[in-house]
């Protein structure tokens, strides 16, 4: 098939951007999006323009490095997927597709359409941790957890940390993010001494970060690749909440 | 310069601990005057990082993605092995030990190999301490699935996401040492060369993958952990970033490289699309717990629907061939059986480069929410890639490039031959022969970081008492400035060839005469083709952008050119071992069954290349692998 890609070119964080209009042509539907603005890049170089600058690495849909917005929609729009993952069977001969950086405040564009997503380290590092040190630590079996808590804490811990919850909120919450790794350690045993400590130091430096506040609107859930729930984020208002009130 | 292992002496099981007790240490109020530089955050990278910083170095952490959160070790799917016999099947250290020696075919060091799996139960301590979110019983405690080579369920895992898991708990780690400021991280930044200052590894070379700026990093010692070489194939289940730059680099200072030639070919990866294709995916080797790998027996039924396929017609051909392992047979094993399979012409799917991997009885014996609930997001996966639905038809998979056993020669310290340089993970060549079983990798990353080079690095502070080294020392200057001209080499030759093209040329010529199996007029063709090919892009290369910008293609084509030159040290290496020893099949060496036929007499010994200067012959050293504890037999799995 043939499409024409309308895609968003920034020579770096200083200067404006603009649209430019590429054909993209013999796509087979075999090819993953990356795959295709592969070639898309090589037919640039051969004709000695600068490629679209992009970030993947995994192409597996498990590392959260690739980012883009597909025709208005983070990752393209198809439930449980991200950008690499999304193949082009899912396109139509003769289609023009538009192509996006995340676009947030906290997640400044590096060039064209890679962003910087350090905003999301940073809140890791505010409290997205159980305290301790390498070694004498108890025997993996010393406390028992059971499957259901464990199932639950997987489900939150699967976010991978693309973003994409970010691009699809009007207010550039970075609420799904943080409650996802709030949630993964805070519903399980060892991470409960630290619970209330931790919502209100990521929640915090989350909010120092430029991202804004959350209104439950969903879209975040709808877009994310691992389909984090929705839900995390009420475990995560209980837990700020009391934090905020123990004052810790 | 002579290999010294650096083996403890004394009976295998007593050796680390008595190693840690005779090693030198450095006080916990000198430690912070010890600057330390990680290159990796992968598992262990991230988990070396973090526990120096909690031991109080000073360190700093640099990786080429944009968050240390998202090395490659977080692809990896299926588990992490260790010795916790939780199942009471008979598990314990010797018997983890012995697998890994035997599915390493005996050819990996034995005191090493005893150490990890004496660690491996830590390991599992750690990380659950850290939360990380393993599958449990209803009982509440931690479950356990088999992975290839071993007749125990040993595997830890969190559904189909363990490397991520392990990943994210290091991470965590990281992140914590970050915040309290005991380490420094240096994301998007790529190192590109290692400096040596009377003798010892100094610093590094680093590019900012942003700015482009190319800046000095002086420390203590260096610790390298960055990852396997797989993608020297081009074509590989490796994240398209992944490279042998570092441990190239630091092989050109010095660092010998051991065994470049045992690649791991992983059976069970979904089948190559088209001339596109830009990387290939695993599905993870747990699948061989229910899914039965076959092809039919006849060559007239490959283009038929499997399920038209009546069951007297099909070959299940690794429970035929080794009826005791059958499906878990090792990788190595099964994707010959694979190639074998599709060379006599019983492939299926396009190209006839396939075989089944079946559920349906799985399905019938456990229910679809079982597999589902095991293996739902690698059939989601599958699903994505292909358009098909495994539940419904069997999957198609082929052998792909997937890891590196070859890497940096190491002691038992982790030290390089470059004194102060360390080198962990997948980029040393230490703890898995010549071939690696499954769920092994993630385990040995870990127990290198977490559990053994903080250990080790400390004695070489206390013994080697050298002078602190400063970023502004003429060789850093020096260094700086051969970065500076390579890169500017390769942004003005502005040919007509992209970095892709003949990336993608290498790899295939590597496949083919390097791959899975290789023989001696093959090899000798690649060393023949291999410098007329780095020729052709030091002379036709096409890098776009500019030096001082964010240029992707720019760090793309340094990679390339490093792998141009790191293949041919891969041939020159599978070409001087005249024997089959687990992923080196060579084809002029096999048993009438057409199995591995190893040579012990003659080649018992690890490879360790030592680099003489560009276009020179590399010198080969040998260390000779003695076994004290384990007899040298024919590694069967029949
Ligand atoms: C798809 C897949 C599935 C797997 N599944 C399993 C499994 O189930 N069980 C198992 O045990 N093993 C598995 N493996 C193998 C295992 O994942 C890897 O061997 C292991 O994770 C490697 O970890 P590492 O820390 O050595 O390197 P990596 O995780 O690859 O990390 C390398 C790090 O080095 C950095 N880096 C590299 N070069 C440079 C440079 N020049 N400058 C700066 N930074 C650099 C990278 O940014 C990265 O941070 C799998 C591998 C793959 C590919």
């Amino acid at each position: 098939m043939n499409l024409t890609l309308k895609v968003w070119r920034q020579k770096n964080g200083q200067s404006a951007g603009h649209f430019d209009t590429y054909p993209a042509r013999d796509v087979i539907e075999d090819m993953s999006f990356l795959e295709m603005l592969d070639v898309v890049n090589e037919d640039l170089i051969a004709a000695g323009k600068d490629p679209i600058a992009f970030d993947s690495d995994c192409r597996e849909g498990i590392c959260g490095m690739c980012s883009l917005v597909i025709n208005g929609v983070p990752h393209g729009g198809h439930r449980g997927t991200a950008t690499c993952q999304l193949h082009m069977r899912h396109f139509k001969d003769g289609e023009t597709i538009t192509i996006e950086p995340w676009r947030a405040e906290a997640f400044p564009i590096i060039k064209d359409v890679a962003v910087n997503r350090a905003a999301f380290d940073r809140i890791m590092q505010a409290g997205g941790f159980i305290s301790v040190n390498t070694g004498g630590t108890p025997d993996g079996n010393a406390i028992p957890i059971s499957k259901a808590v464990a199932d639950k804490s997987m489900d939150a811990a699967a976010c991978i940390g693309c973003g994409a919850c970010v691009a699809a909120c009007k207010n550039a919450s970075a609420m799904l993010f943080v409650a996802a790794k709030v949630s993964q350690l805070n519903l399980l045993p060892q991470g409960e001494p630290e619970k209330h400590r931790r919502a209100l130091a990521m929640v915090t430096q989350m909010d120092k970060e430029g991202f804004g506040s959350c209104t439950v609107t969903g879209s975040c859930e709808a877009v994310c690749p691992k389909e984090i729930s929705l839900s995390f984020i009420a475990k995560l208002n209980r837990d700020y909440g009391i934090g905020a009130l123990l004052g810790k | 310069m002579a290999l010294e292992s650096n083996i403890p002496s004394g009976p295998l099981a007593q050796k680390w601990d008595k190693h840690k007790f005779d090693i030198k240490l450095v006080n916990p109020a000198n430690k912070r005057k010890f600057d330390v530089i990680v290159v990796g955050s992968g598992l262990a990278g991230a988990s070396a990082a973090a526990t120096l910083g909690e031991l109080g170095y000073k360190v700093k952490c640099f990786c080429y993605q944009d968050s240390p959160r998202r090395a490659h070790s977080i692809a990896a799917q299926g588990g992490i092995n260790a010795a916790k016999n939780y199942q009471n099947d008979g598990d314990s250290v010797h018997r983890l030990f012995y697998d890994t020696i035997k599915g390493g075919d005996f050819r990996a060091r034995e005191a090493n190999v005893y150490r990890l799996a004496q660690v491996s139960v830590n390991i599992i301590d750690q990380c659950v301490a850290q939360g990380v979110p393993f599958a449990r019983e209803y009982g509440g405690l931690l479950s356990n699935r088999s992975f290839g080579g071993a007749q125990v369920s040993r595997t830890f895992y969190a559904r189909g996401q363990t490397g991520q898991q392990l990943l994210l708990g290091a991470y965590s780690a990281l992140c914590r040492q970050i915040g309290m400021g005991t380490v420094k991280m240096y994301p998007r930044t790529e190192m590109l060369d290692v400096v040596v200052i009377d003798g010892h590894a100094k610093g590094i070379i680093v590019r900012d993958l942003v700015s482009g700026e190319i800046s000095s990093h002086a420390a203590d010692a260096v610790v390298l952990a960055t990852g396997g070489y797989g993608n020297v194939f081009f074509l590989s289940t490796n994240a398209k970033g992944c490279n042998a730059t570092a441990i190239w680099r630091a092989y050109k200072k010095g660092a010998y490289l051991a065994n470049p030639c045992y690649t791991q070919i992983h059976p069970t990866c979904i089948p190559v699309s088209g001339e596109h294709q830009s990387k290939l995916t695993l599905m993870s080797e747990s699948l061989r717990n229910d899914g039965r790998v076959w092809v039919p027996k006849k060559k007239e039924d490959c283009d038929k629907a499997p399920g038209s396929i009546a069951e007297d017609d099909r070959d299940y051909y690794l429970e035929r061939k080794y009826p005791s392992y059958g499906n878990l047979a090792p990788r190595d094993i099964s994707s010959r059986a694979a190639k074998e399979a599709c060379d006599q012409g019983r492939g299926v799917g396009p190209g006839k480069l396939g075989v089944y991997l079946d559920f349906a009885d799985a399905i019938k014996r456990l229910g679809l929410n079982v597999i589902r609930e095991r293996y739902g997001n690698l059939f989601d996966m599958y699903e994505k890639i292909t358009g098909e639905n495994a539940y419904q038809v069997p999957m198609r998979i082929y052998p792909a490039v997937h890891y590196t056993m070859g890497g940096t020669w190491v002691d038992y310290n982790l030290m390089s031959t470059l004194p102060g340089l360390f080198v962990l993970g997948e980029a040393n060549f230490s703890d898995h022969g010549a071939n690696r079983l499954g769920a092994s990798a993630l385990m040995q990353g870990l127990a290198d970081g977490y559990f053994v080079l903080p250990y080790t690095i400390g004695n070489y502070f206390a013994s080697s008492k050298q002078a602190k080294p400063s970023s502004s020392h003429a060789e850093f200057k020096r260094a700086e400035e051969e970065v500076r001209k390579f890169t500017q080499r390769l942004l003005s030759i502005k040919g007509k060839r992209t970095p892709t093209s003949l990336h993608r040329e290498l790899g295939k010529l590597l496949w083919e005469k390097c791959g899975m199996g290789r023989n001696a007029a093959g090899l000798k063709e690649a060393l023949k083709r291999i410098p007329e090919l780095r020729e052709e892009f030091w002379k036709t290369v096409n890098v776009t952008g500019e030096a001082m910008e964010f240029n992707q293609a720019l760090e793309y084509a340094g990679r390339v050119a490093d792998f141009m030159e790191f293949g041919e040290l891969m041939c020159l290496d599978a070409l001087d071992r005249n024997e089959s020893c687990g992923g080196h099949f060579r084809e002029e060496f096999q048993t009438p069954d057409g199995e591995a036929a190893r040579n012990d007499e003659k080649y018992a010994y690890v490879a360790a290349w030592e680099f003489r200067g560009q276009n020179q012959a590399p010198v080969m050293h040998k260390e000779t692998l003695e076994y004290t504890e384990v007899h040298m037999s024919t590694r069967s799995y029949k």
